[in-house]
């Protein structure tokens, strides 16, 4: 066992909390009540090599390892849990897939602009009618002609205002369920995708949340990603990568809480001692810090298998779940210790609050966690086939 | 132009500071960074190397834990970085520290020496100093601007002084500190720090710097205690509704008690 960081994980950590506190912190309020995409931020944060963490050098990346990934994406998000999803998407949802299934013309082509942020990447996978059950996903590609033709309605795609590359996972063979999927690499300037509804959300308000709109979109058949049929299985195993980096994302989030609330109980006077010397207080911070810890160790191993090309579907999801609850759990305490400051908008805790319950929800509901869990221990029906 | 630039690794300014109780500072937890000076010091050397070509050489006197602040100025983007350490330099006051950087820099022919005003830990500002006498260079300290002109063989510098500036011609090779308002220091980016973890960090020892202990110098200042500061006293409050009464004790307080009058 080897807890330690390593010095470049240091290095790392130092310099995004760095980057974030000076960049991202002093501007995230104002980001999240105007909605506003951080476009300067984004081309800062590409400058320093977040937009590639693990992309190779060859392809303009810093061919970091996913425990590096983690730490960024912590620090990022204890800053700004907007400004974090866009970075976290375009790396785990956008050039892991391409890095992991994708041919070397399409790494050529795509990895060195997503990794220098001249090109932002989205994920379109859920539908209307296929959100937990995404493989039941209606979105159709059909060969006509050497090209593939998609057509459909993709939801809640996050980055999808801003995307210049989307990885679509659409039907292409008769097979059901996963086996019948198969995943696009579409560029927005094809013929036939477009952007449709922008969402208005609770929380990570600066990052775009929309439809994607395919109607008979031309894709070239060499933007195939990966092999036909195999877009369920991309789909999964792009999905252990980006649980990963909403874990990490929730760390910072419940670290944010614990941080903010620290200091706030030591100068907040109640019947004439500082909150801080409440033993209810004090207990709230030891629960708040335990979590935040239990929950970053578990990203940090999960990353860690990842690294080591093993399986971690299930370690992924018990780090987004712990992570997750613990990001809701800690910033409704913080804003409970905050009072009615924690209600309103001139302290930070009111914004955590909101930006934690997506957590619980994409990239696997909290639900579908505790399924993927417990098949994991007990088989898919929970009872013995008899 | 050839640059070598002097960094220390110091406490986070931020970061309490606790003294043990047999002495010397317990850095369990604590959180050590570049002297913040010292990444301005990094920057203006890149800087000029980015405008002339050459190198940049980083030097850090320090124990082994000192590699990290080396290893950040790589991944800033210095080309060489060489740590001094010996245990003659463990307790070393401020002018040997500038002997030891004065044997690895002499035999370097640098165009210029740059090092930060002064080090967060201790507040000396005397090894850059210290290490211009030594070299025999001439110096500038606490810049707060540089241009240099490679071809004259000279720079041109702003120091900030009290409602003045001046402005001073100094020819190189020369040794330069550094003020924080010179320039805003780049991040170590991923690919940059991923680059400085494959060059390799320099160890010197004295010996191999060509000195012995006694060459650092043997009658210089030793600490004697260190400790922390005494814990601030609660503050008098006076109560009462008379304010004329109240305005007496403030003012025997502060005549007898707080000697201020």
């Amino acid at each position: 066992m080897e807890f330690d960081l390593t010095e470049e994980h240091r290095l790392i950590q130092t310099t995004v909390k760095d980057f974030a506190a000076k960049e991202i912190t002093p501007v995230a309020a104002r980001l999240d009540q105007e909605a506003r995409f951080p476009s300067e931020i984004i081309s800062r944060a590409a400058a320093l090599g977040l937009m590639g963490v693990m992309v190779p050098e060859e392809y303009g990346g810093a061919r970091m390892d996913g425990v590096a990934n983690v730490i960024v994406q912590e620090e990022l998000a204890r800053a700004s849990a907007g400004v974090q999803v866009i970075v976290s998407v375009s790396n785990s949802l956008v050039c892991d897939p391409i890095l992991r299934f994708g041919t070397a013309e399409q790494k050529r082509r795509y990895l060195p602009a997503l990794a220098e942020g001249r090109s932002l990447g989205c994920y379109c996978l859920t539908e209307p009618s296929a959100g937990s059950d995404a493989m039941a996903l209606e979105t159709r590609a059909d060969l006509r002609g050497g090209e593939w033709v998609l057509s459909g309605r993709k939801l809640f795609v996050t980055n999808g205002v801003e995307a210049d590359l989307c990885i679509v996972y659409a039907r292409s063979e008769e097979a059901p369920g996963a086996r019948g999927l198969s995943a696009f690499l579409v560029e927005k300037s094809f013929p036939g995708i477009a952007v449709g509804n922008v969402e208005h959300k609770l929380g990570i308000r600066c990052s775009s949340t929309s439809e994607i709109l395919l109607d008979d979109c031309r894709v070239p058949a060499e933007n195939l990603l990966g092999g036909r049929g195999e877009g369920g299985r991309i789909a999964l195993a792009t999905l252990d990568g980006g649980r990963i980096g909403i874990a990490a994302q929730a760390v910072g989030l419940a670290r944010a809480a614990l941080e903010e609330t620290s200091a706030h109980v030591k100068e907040r006077w109640v019947f004439g001692r500082p909150l801080s010397e409440f033993q209810a207080t004090q207990w709230a911070l030891a629960d708040m810090a335990t979590r935040v810890d239990a929950s970053r160790l578990l990203a940090y191993r999960a990353a860690w298998l990842r690294d080591r090309g093993e399986r971690c579907t299930r370690e992924a999801a018990t780090a987004k779940l712990i992570a997750s609850e613990t990001a809701m759990w800690a910033t409704h305490r913080a804003v409970q210790l905050f009072g009615g400051y924690g209600y309103i908008q001139e302290y930070p805790v009111e914004r955590y609050f909101r930006d934690a319950k997506i957590t619980e929800i994409y990239e696997g509901t909290s639900e579908i966690l505790r399924l993927v869990l417990s098949r994991d221990l007990i088989g898919s029906r929970g009872s013995t086939p008899r | 132009m050839n640059i070598v630039v002097c960094i220390k690794q110091v406490p986070d300014t931020e970061a309490p500071i606790r003294v043990r109780s047999h002495g010397g500072i317990d850095e369990t937890g604590l959180n050590l960074v570049m002297n913040y000076y010292d990444e301005h010091a990094t920057e203006a050397a890149l800087r000029l190397r980015e405008q002339f070509g050459g190198t940049v050489t980083v030097v850090a006197a320090g124990p082994e834990r000192a590699r990290e602040a080396l290893r950040q100025a790589l991944a800033m983007g210095a080309d060489e970085a060489t740590l001094l350490r010996d245990a003659a330099l463990d307790a070393a006051d401020h002018l040997q520290v500038a002997r030891a950087l004065a044997a690895f820099i002499r035999p370097r022919t640098a165009d210029a020496v740059i090092c930060g005003k002064l080090s967060t830990d201790d507040n000396a500002a005397i090894v850059g100093p210290a290490l211009a006498e030594l070299l025999d260079l001439p110096q500038a300290t606490a810049i707060a601007k540089l241009e240099v002109d490679d071809g004259a063989g000279r720079a041109i510098v702003h120091r900030e002084l009290e409602g003045a500036v001046e402005v001073l011609e100094v020819p190189l090779p020369a040794l330069f500190t550094v003020e924080r308002s010179l320039n805003e220091p780049r991040y170590p980016s991923l690919p940059g720090i991923m680059k400085a973890k494959r060059k390799e960090i320099a160890v010197m020892d004295l010996a191999a710097l060509g000195l012995s202990a006694e060459d650092l110098g043997t009658r210089g200042a030793t600490l004697a205690t260190l400790a922390a500061p005494p814990a601030r006293t609660a503050g008098v409050q006076v109560n009462g509704a008379d304010p004329e009464a109240a305005v007496e004790a403030i003012v025997s307080f502060l005549g007898e008690r707080a000697k201020v009058l």
